[in-house]
């Protein structure tokens, strides 16, 4: 069989199949993430629906510059993913790997970026606590929803991280053949992981500022 | 364990293929990661039964005996949590699921071996914070979590707990992901869709629901704990959050999980039904739809669990139709299981006996569930012992039944070797007989008021608890006799040959125990399940009694 590659593994006895089983699997994967971020923008809706003005009034006081910073280094790291998975198909090693670092580190930018974005907030009295600098008791909901799903993207953005870098490092060492399906499957995380920002950044900085 | 004490003399087997520790730690042989499955929820089913043993002795007495109220309220939380996400939902799908659905398709494994660790490793993992909340601090919340008391009031380890839950939920995501991809992937040629055993429809079915339904209870608890930890508020009334936010998300995963846990429980009913009264499944093609549309309609019928609870009766209304509706897939089933009997060769065989109580056992649950599910009725019987017996009788009498049946039916399959069957039908009467007897009088005295979660109570209602009592320490030793006849049988047990019971399936076409990769010979997928008996006939009196094969195939 021409498809007995290091990549090929149990249970699959053809490398076409087992790519599709990992594609598939991802996919179902991800339904499941949508369910999970869908039932914490339902929260959002709820609340701001029942708060309208005072979630409109706190979105104004995130920081819309580093939002759409992140935001635009987010898109650009997705379209380094896609040249990643494609360069993987028509098998360009060199171009695989420095388009996953690319990935990689644009992922490590929004990071970076997000910690002076908090150090800011904090610094504003945007942390709900004693020193809230906000009077509308919904304000400190919006911010309790604020740092909670941006941490939690944080979260899943890292764990994309660590999955970019092992694979370009896979590459690198010629440990992982260019017909693995799991650029594919990487590539697929880190798409909904953007797509996640991108429903994000709406609701959390363009609120409140439309007039 | 040693290939002695376990297994064919000489044959490689998934057992005696490999010895040491590290090779059941990382093992990725789906059959040894259901039998690491098996072992850690004995272990905590040992943990939740224990809790609710104590329980059950505090109540013989109108004014409790032994236990402060608080700890009263711990030992029952510690009982929900530990039962349902570590022994219940995990219970038929990572371990005759895990075991078995490979065998079932034909396949060598599951489609993401190493997912399929993984996934134990994170069950436990929860467990054991789970666990961790138990010692450091206990938790007195209830199951349930409700907020405000669980995120404000409480003094309990909350936090932890809903972490463990957190971690564990995951598990199940991992096993609904692997399972999926496996039936779609993995069928050998000729198992077909409507080709597969329907244990194999009940976990896909299943699979839909842990993928879907368990992350939305992740994010419910991660709130939770955010709010609870980092005092930011989401749910609290005093910044206009709202507690009924946190209650609707927790059903709309914890309604489905009801049907995680009986789901499988009905695939693993009906592969034994079907082996022992040697028929053909009456309505093979209606029992998938009604497996899938319990799945479905599942999604949507949580605000049954919020009566009470000020929302809006248009929505209450509809809840109260939906979950109406949902008793009609499930009572499909239940007629076809029946109807399945009609004209077979019944012989009771422990197997037989445990899914003929489940049977039962699950009709009345189900009936129950109707009473609960009309307004009016719930609004008397809310938060009473009647609830409390009633999904007793779903998850104990249904799901637990289940296991066992299912456990039994392929115990050969799994060690090779048969148990005692007297022993067996005796503990599987008894299992019947310490149920009712624990449960059915808290139907009367919920039905009289008693209400739920309540340590000290009106001495009317006594009798029923010290019934109740006596029933549960039936019930316990009725759980404590199948450990030892079936240890017993790894090292004294006939060898059971690959197909004891005659049964279809091509589970039963490999060695038992089956080898590491599943399958020597490639097997043969038969035209249809269930081919016991000619198409348009019943079988004749001479096909009964597989038990008589089975000693005709110990004796070769």
């Amino acid at each position: 069989m021409s498809d007995q590659t290091p990549a090929l593994r149990e249970p699959w006895d053809a490398l076409a199949k087992q790519r599709e089983a990992a594609t598939f699997g991802i996919w179902v994967f991800l339904a499941s993430e949508l369910l999970f971020f869908g039932a914490i923008f339902l929260v959002y809706a709820y609340l701001r629906a029942l708060h309208s003005t005072a979630f409109e009034q706190a979105s104004s006081h995130t920081s819309v510059f580093y939002g759409t910073l992140n935001t635009a280094v987010l898109l650009t790291s997705s379209m380094t993913m896609v040249l990643a998975a494609r360069a993987a198909d028509i098998k360009v090693k060199a171009a695989v790997v420095v388009c996953l670092s690319l990935t990689a580190a644009c992922g490590l930018i929004f990071l970076v970026v997000k910690g002076f974005e908090y150090k800011q907030d904090i610094d504003d009295g945007l942390l709900p606590g004693d020193h809230f600098a906000l009077a509308a008791a919904a304000a400190k909901m919006f911010f309790s929803f604020y740092w909670g799903i941006t941490v939690v993207h944080a979260v899943h953005l890292s764990i994309g991280i660590v999955a970019v870098l092992r694979l370009a490092l896979d590459v690198y060492r010629d440990r992982l053949p260019l017909r693995s399906p799991q650029y594919e499957v990487t590539a697929l995380y880190w798409h909904l992981v953007d797509i996640i920002w991108i429903i994000l950044y709406p609701l959390l900085y363009l609120g409140g500022r439309s007039s | 364990m040693s290939d002695i004490a376990i297994g064919g003399v000489g044959r490689r087997n998934y057992l005696n293929d490999s010895h040491s520790i590290r090779s059941w730690l990382l093992t990725t042989d789906h059959k040894r990661i259901a039998i690491l499955y098996a072992i850690s929820i004995t272990i905590f089913f040992l943990i939740g039964g224990a809790a609710i043993s104590l329980v059950r002795l505090e109540l013989l007495t109108p004014n409790g005996m032994f236990l402060s109220d608080d700890s009263y309220n711990k030992l029952f939380t510690i009982h929900g949590v530990i039962m349902v996400w570590f022994f219940l939902i995990p219970s038929i799908p990572n371990t005759l699921g895990n075991f078995l659905l490979p065998l079932m398709i034909g396949a060598s494994d599951v489609a993401f071996p190493r997912l399929n660790l993984l996934s134990w490793y994170l069950n436990i993992t929860g467990g054991l914070f789970t666990v961790a909340a138990l010692v450091g601090g206990g938790v007195d919340a209830g199951w349930t979590f409700y907020t405000p008391f669980s995120t404000e009031f409480s003094h309990g380890a909350i936090a932890l707990a809903a972490i463990g839950v957190f971690i564990s939920g995951f598990s199940s995501i991992a096993t609904g992901v692997n399972f999926i991809a496996t039936i779609h992937m993995l069928r050998m040629p000729g198992v077909t869709w409507f080709r597969l055993p329907l244990f194999v429809w009940s976990l896909y079915a299943t699979s839909m629901m842990f993928v879907l339904a368990t992350p939305v209870l992740a994010v419910t608890l991660l709130l939770l704990v955010i709010e609870r930890l980092f005092h930011l508020p989401l749910f609290d009334p005093d910044y206009g959050g709202d507690p009924l936010l946190f209650q609707h998300l927790f059903w709309f995963y914890s309604h489905p999980a009801v049907y995680i846990m009986v789901l499988p429980s009905m695939g693993v009913i009906t592969e034994v039904i079907t082996c022992f009264a040697r028929r053909r499944v009456f309505g093979y093609a209606f029992m998938v739809y009604a497996l899938v549309s319990i799945a479905g309609i599942g999604f949507f019928v949580w605000g049954h669990h919020m009566f009470v609870s000020g929302q809006s009766p248009l929505a209450s209304l509809i809840f109260s139709f939906l979950s109406f509706v949902v008793a009609v897939p499930s009572a499909i089933k239940v007629f076809n299981w029946t109807a399945t009997l009609y004209r077979g060769q019944i012989s009771f065989e422990a197997p037989m006996i445990y899914a003929l109580g489940f049977v039962g056992l699950f009709t009345v649950g189900g009936l129950t569930g109707l009473f609960l599910a009309s307004i009016p009725v719930d609004i008397h019987v809310h938060d009473t012992y009647f609830v409390v017996a009633h999904f007793h009788y779903i998850m104990v009498g249904g799901a637990v039944s289940a296991f066992f049946a299912g456990l039994h039916f392929w115990w050969p399959k799994i060690t090779g070797r048969l148990y005692s069957e007297s022993w067996a039908r005796f503990a599987a009467i008894l299992m019947f007989f310490g149920f009712n007897f624990t449960f059915f009088p808290q139907f009367v005295m919920g039905y009289a008021g008693m209400p739920r979660r309540y340590h000290v109570y009106p001495p009317e209602f006594q009798v029923y608890h010290v019934m109740s009592t006596i029933g549960a320490t039936v019930l316990a030793a009725a759980y404590l006799l199948p450990p030892v006849y079936l240890g017993w049988s790894l090292w004294r047990g006939r060898r059971a040959g690959d197909n004891p019971w005659g049964a279809s399936g091509l589970e039963w076409q490999t060695n038992s125990p089956p080898p590491p990769k599943n399958f020597v010979r490639r097997p043969e997928a038969p035209d249809q399940p269930y081919d016991y008996h000619p198409a348009g006939q019943a079988p004749r009196a001479d096909e009964r009694s597989p038990r008589r094969a089975a000693n005709a195939a110990a004796d070769r």
